[in-house]
């Protein structure tokens, strides 16, 4: 029984079922405003009608009173029928009913020279229902008092049946609008139900549950499929965020562990200050290497969770890449590669110069690090253009000739921390190809990684729309080192 | 290492690290005074004649930047490093729209921050005018790009004549990897490997391979150096 009370409070305090309410109360009083002057025009137009014919017979009987005396009774005498709506009465100076089927003059219009409402017994019935009338005085001189009237009792039972209807339409109107408030409260207020219900699951840790939708296309629907999105978009985020939180305490641990070896070892050397200052250094390097590990792991984390705007720049992107590549032909000449570069004119970009710039370099230095002492393999080519088809777009491609990725591999060297079995001894922290796809990504663009026949090529393909203006490409590659 | 020495502020809320840089500073012949929120670094800022302000970004009561930004509507000019444990992306060019003259991401090396404050310093100093750079017998003209050494002119690639530009501008004091490229090629990234070193090591056998006297020396662990005389 409470619980059924409860339900009912719950509905009455829905927003719904009280605008139900507001809706249907407005309703009622226009309706009883306009039902009342309806009512209210009717009665006085069906009372003047009584009137005129009243005063019109005024005329014809004040007629016959100028004709005499006689005249006049017998007019009377011959109208006045026991039964019908035509009332009269007739009397002399003395108050002496003369004529008519009024017996007295009425009560009600005793004192009065206007006429008015009364109420009358018909005649012949004792036990007969007292019935409404209208009457007039008619002016007919020779000291005599003339009383015409009319019969209105129809009248009044028409306008109380009226009445009658109307009230009981509006009883029923009220009770179906209150009906009907609650039915769409309960309506909404199912769904709204629902949509807290899955809240607070969510709320409680079940971030994988959505609102159903319950294809009736309304606002409710738009409602739950935004809130969806929504929910879909922070799930998302959580995951990468759990992936970069577990990446960092899983591969972190080794270098930490490194480190803190390296360090406990030059404490127990026991050759004495150099040893401590070497040691020291290791550690010194070794840190730095772990905060390199971080910096990038933090930098791919925040590339995937939020969108540039401050550090957009515009650039020629062909000569950035030369630029970056010409940063790096001293390196690469050392360790005894030849970097073509081969790039064309612009396109014009509108990109985070920096880690453009960062891309390149890392392709580079992969470049290098990974194709070394390959024998046949002593060149690496740079390219960047317009491209890399005709739909616009720009391109920055690195290509090696050593040992490549195996097919199998490709996808799981973007993946953070990964290091292809072959690599292992060589430096590095595994984030270098992860970094440049989030980049590629964060700006829109996608990550090639292709048969260089033999080696690698990288390409990162860069989206029309960070275009500014298209550029145009270089008819024949030009060898910027290795010639001299 | 350094030269003249200079008056520090270092506006940092974590005590050890503060207390670090003020020793460090001070072995390296610089006084530094510390503030430990905003507030407190932005009055003392506004009333000591300072060479070099340190300023972290986030600070209790008044934040880094908002420091930097009222100092500058003030007319208060003081070079300032901001240091900052947020170092990606956007945040560099925030830090320097806010009137910040250098940006360093925590966690750095002494030696790293120790060589931008010199520079920094050293920037109050108005010899960006300057069009000629003379080291011992080694001459930079600005003004015809033209490099002479011992009266011998010495031709040099376009990037080198930066580096050697940026290097002599800074003639005395120790300039870092970062700071070249920084400087010199205006990137702000991680370049994974030395390439800097063999920039470096190119440009030395330019100008020092044929004479006695080397002018261009490496500083171990910190970076480099032009200087006519011993490191």
């Amino acid at each position: 029984m409470t619980a059924l009370f409860e339900r009912l409070a719950k509905f009455f305090s829905t927003s719904a079922f009280r605008l139900a309410v507001m809706a249907v109360a407005l309703f009622l009083v226009l309706a009883a405003m306009l039902a009342g002057v309806l009512f209210w025009q009717t009665n006085k137009v069906l009372t003047e009608q009584v009137l005129t014919v009243l005063r019109a017979e005024s005329d014809v009987l004040k007629a016959e009173a100028a004709s005499g005396r006689g005249a006049l009774v017998a007019a009377i005498a011959a109208r006045s029928r026991p039964e019908g709506p035509a009332l009269y009465f007739l009397a002399d100076s003395t108050g002496a009913k003369l004529a008519g089927n009024l017996n007295r003059v009425p009560p009600e219009l005793a004192g009065s020279s206007d006429g008015g409402v009364f109420r009358y017994k018909p005649d012949g019935g004792a036990g007969a229902a007292e019935r409404l009338a209208v009457a007039i005085p008619v002016e007919t001189g020779d000291g005599l008092r003339l009383l015409i009237g009319r019969d209105i009792e129809d009248q009044r039972q028409f306008a109380d049946t009226v009445r009658n209807v109307s009230l009981t339409g509006f009883g029923a109107l009220s009770i179906l609008g209150l009906l009907g408030g609650l039915a769409i409260s309960r309506m909404i207020l199912n769904r709204m139900d629902v949509i807290n219900q899955t809240s607070q699951s969510i709320i409680a840790g079940n971030l994988s549950r959505r609102i159903p939708i319950d294809g009736s296309g309304g606002e409710l629907d738009d409602l739950a499929r935004n809130l969806n999105d929504m929910l879909d978009r922070i799930e998302g985020l959580m995951v990468s965020l759990r992936e970069v939180s577990d990446n960092i305490a899983h591969d972190l641990k080794t270098p930490l562990t490194r480190l803190r070896n390296s360090a406990e070892a030059a404490l127990r050397d026991a050759r004495g200050e150099d040893a401590y200052r070497e040691g020291l250094e290791r550690t010194i390097e070794k840190a730095d290497d772990l905060i390199k590990t971080f910096n990038s792991l933090l930098l791919i984390a925040r590339l995937e969770a939020a969108p540039l705007e401050e550090s957009l720049e515009q650039f020629d992107l062909s000569r950035m890449v030369e630029d970056v590549s010409e940063l790096y032909i001293p390196a690469a000449e050392e360790s005894g590669f030849a970097l073509a570069v081969d790039v064309g004119q612009g396109p014009l970009v509108r990109a985070n110069r920096q880690l453009i710039g960062q891309v390149v370099a890392n392709l580079i230095d992969n470049a290098i690090k990974y194709s070394q002492g390959q024998g046949c393999g002593s060149s690496i080519s740079v390219s960047a253009g317009p491209g890399p088809g005709t739909d616009g777009g720009a391109f920055i491609s690195v290509a090696d000739r050593g040992p490549g990725i195996s097919e199998n591999d490709r996808q799981r060297v973007l993946k953070r921390f990964v290091r292809l079995e072959e690599s292992r001894t060589k430096p590095g922290t595994g984030l270098g190809l992860s970094l440049v796809a989030a980049v590629a990504r964060l700006h829109g663009g996608e990550l090639k990684i292709e048969d260089n026949q033999p080696g690698l090529r990288v390409t990162v393909v860069l989206p029309e729309r960070i275009v500014m203006r298209s550029g145009a490409a270089r008819a024949a590659p030009i060898a910027m080192a290795g010639a001299e | 290492m350094g030269g003249q020495s200079m008056r520090v502020l270092v506006i940092e809320d974590d005590k050890e690290t503060a207390q670090f840089l003020q020793k460090s500073l001070k072995e390296n012949g610089h006084t530094a005074d510390l503030a430990g929120d905003g507030e407190s670094g932005l009055s003392l800022a506004e009333e000591g004649a300072y060479d070099v302000l340190i300023v972290d970004r986030m600070l209790p009561r008044l934040d880094g930047l908002s420091v930097i930004k009222t100092l500058r509507t003030k007319g208060n000019r003081t070079p300032v490093l901001i240091l900052s444990a947020l170092g990606e992306v956007d945040d560099r060019v925030k830090g320097l729209r806010a009137g910040g003259d250098d940006y360093l991401t925590k966690p750095y090396a002494y030696s790293e921050l120790l060589a931008r404050v010199e520079a920094l310093g050293r920037r109050a100093v108005p010899e960006e005018q300057q069009t000629r750079y003379v080291v011992g017998d080694l001459v930079l003209d600005r003004l015809s790009h033209r490099v002479m050494r011992g009266g011998e002119q010495i031709l040099l690639q376009p990037r080198e004549y930066r580096l050697l530009e940026y290097l002599m501008q800074h003639a005395g004091q120790v300039v870092t990897r970062t700071m070249l490229l920084e400087h010199v090629w205006d990137y702000h990234f991680d370049p994974q490997t030395n390439v800097i070193d063999v920039h470096i090591s190119r440009l030395r056998s330019k100008i020092d391979k044929s004479f006695d006297k080397p002018l261009l020396h490496t500083v171990r662990g910190a970076g480099y150096t032009v200087r006519d005389g011993p490191v």
